[in-house]
């Protein structure tokens, strides 16, 4: 996995809760930062997908693991 | 990235007609957008201090049940609130946000939320009993935004 500055844990959250969470820690982060956000929510991973389109911050990385996922986003 | 925009009129006053504008409106506001909801006649009733929101499963056929019951004894006192309970419950089980949890979401974003004036003086509501931070206004205060919207719903 690759390495990241900061990491929410959204597990049991449902939508909208995992965007509106993400959208704050980005918020507190630096431009080119990487958090790692971690979801049960299966709707997440469209969900992700478009707010990175949205926003321009990019989805580095978008996989299952366990029955989780698993998202890198990089602050733009 | 110019800068989207999305307006929205609510109408509705129950515990599950207030979860569409709240959430649309606190995402819309995470991926950027400006945002502007319109509350009028039953919908001002989201934007009271102390939410007390129901739903009912009177007139409503679609809603699903946790046991089938005739549709007289659904209209019996104390269903309703029982029912409101149930549903509360549920969505906290499952991890769905509290009608008020999304809708500080959206304050905190800058959404801004506008109260209908002529259905606050309809109903005779003091502006007391609403949240800070919002605004009144009528129809025109509401075109003037969803004028240029690139997403304007009715809810």
């Amino acid at each position: 996995m690759a390495n990241f500055d900061q990491e929410l844990d959204a597990s049991g959250l449902n939508c909208p809760l995992p965007i509106l969470r993400a959208k704050k820690s980005l918020a507190a982060m630096e431009s080119g930062q990487v958090l790692h956000i971690i979801a049960t929510d299966p709707g997440a991973v469209k969900d992700f997908e478009a707010f990175a389109k949205q926003t321009g911050n990019e989805l580095m990385e978008s996989r299952e693991e366990a029955g989780k996922f698993h998202f890198m986003m990089k602050k733009s | 990235m110019s800068e989207k925009k999305l307006a929205i009129i609510a109408t509705k006053g129950s515990l599950d007609w207030a979860y569409p504008p709240f959430i649309l409106a606190s995402t819309a506001a995470a991926l950027g957008y400006e945002v502007q909801v319109f509350f009028t006649f039953y919908g001002l009733q989201l934007l009271r201090k102390k939410l007390d929101l129901k739903l009912t499963s009177l007139g409503n056929p679609g809603m699903p049940m946790p046991m089938p019951m005739p549709v007289l004894l659904q209209a019996l006192p104390g269903m309703q609130s029982m029912m409101s309970v149930m549903m509360k419950n549920k969505m906290k089980s499952k991890g769905v946000a509290s009608v008020e949890e999304l809708r500080s979401l959206c304050l905190e974003a800058d959404v801004k939320m506008i109260a209908c004036q002529m259905t606050v003086d309809l109903f005779e509501f003091n502006n007391s009993e609403f949240i800070d931070g919002i605004e009144f206004g009528g129809a025109a205060t509401f075109l003037g935004f969803a004028g240029d919207s690139d997403i304007c719903l009715f809810v």
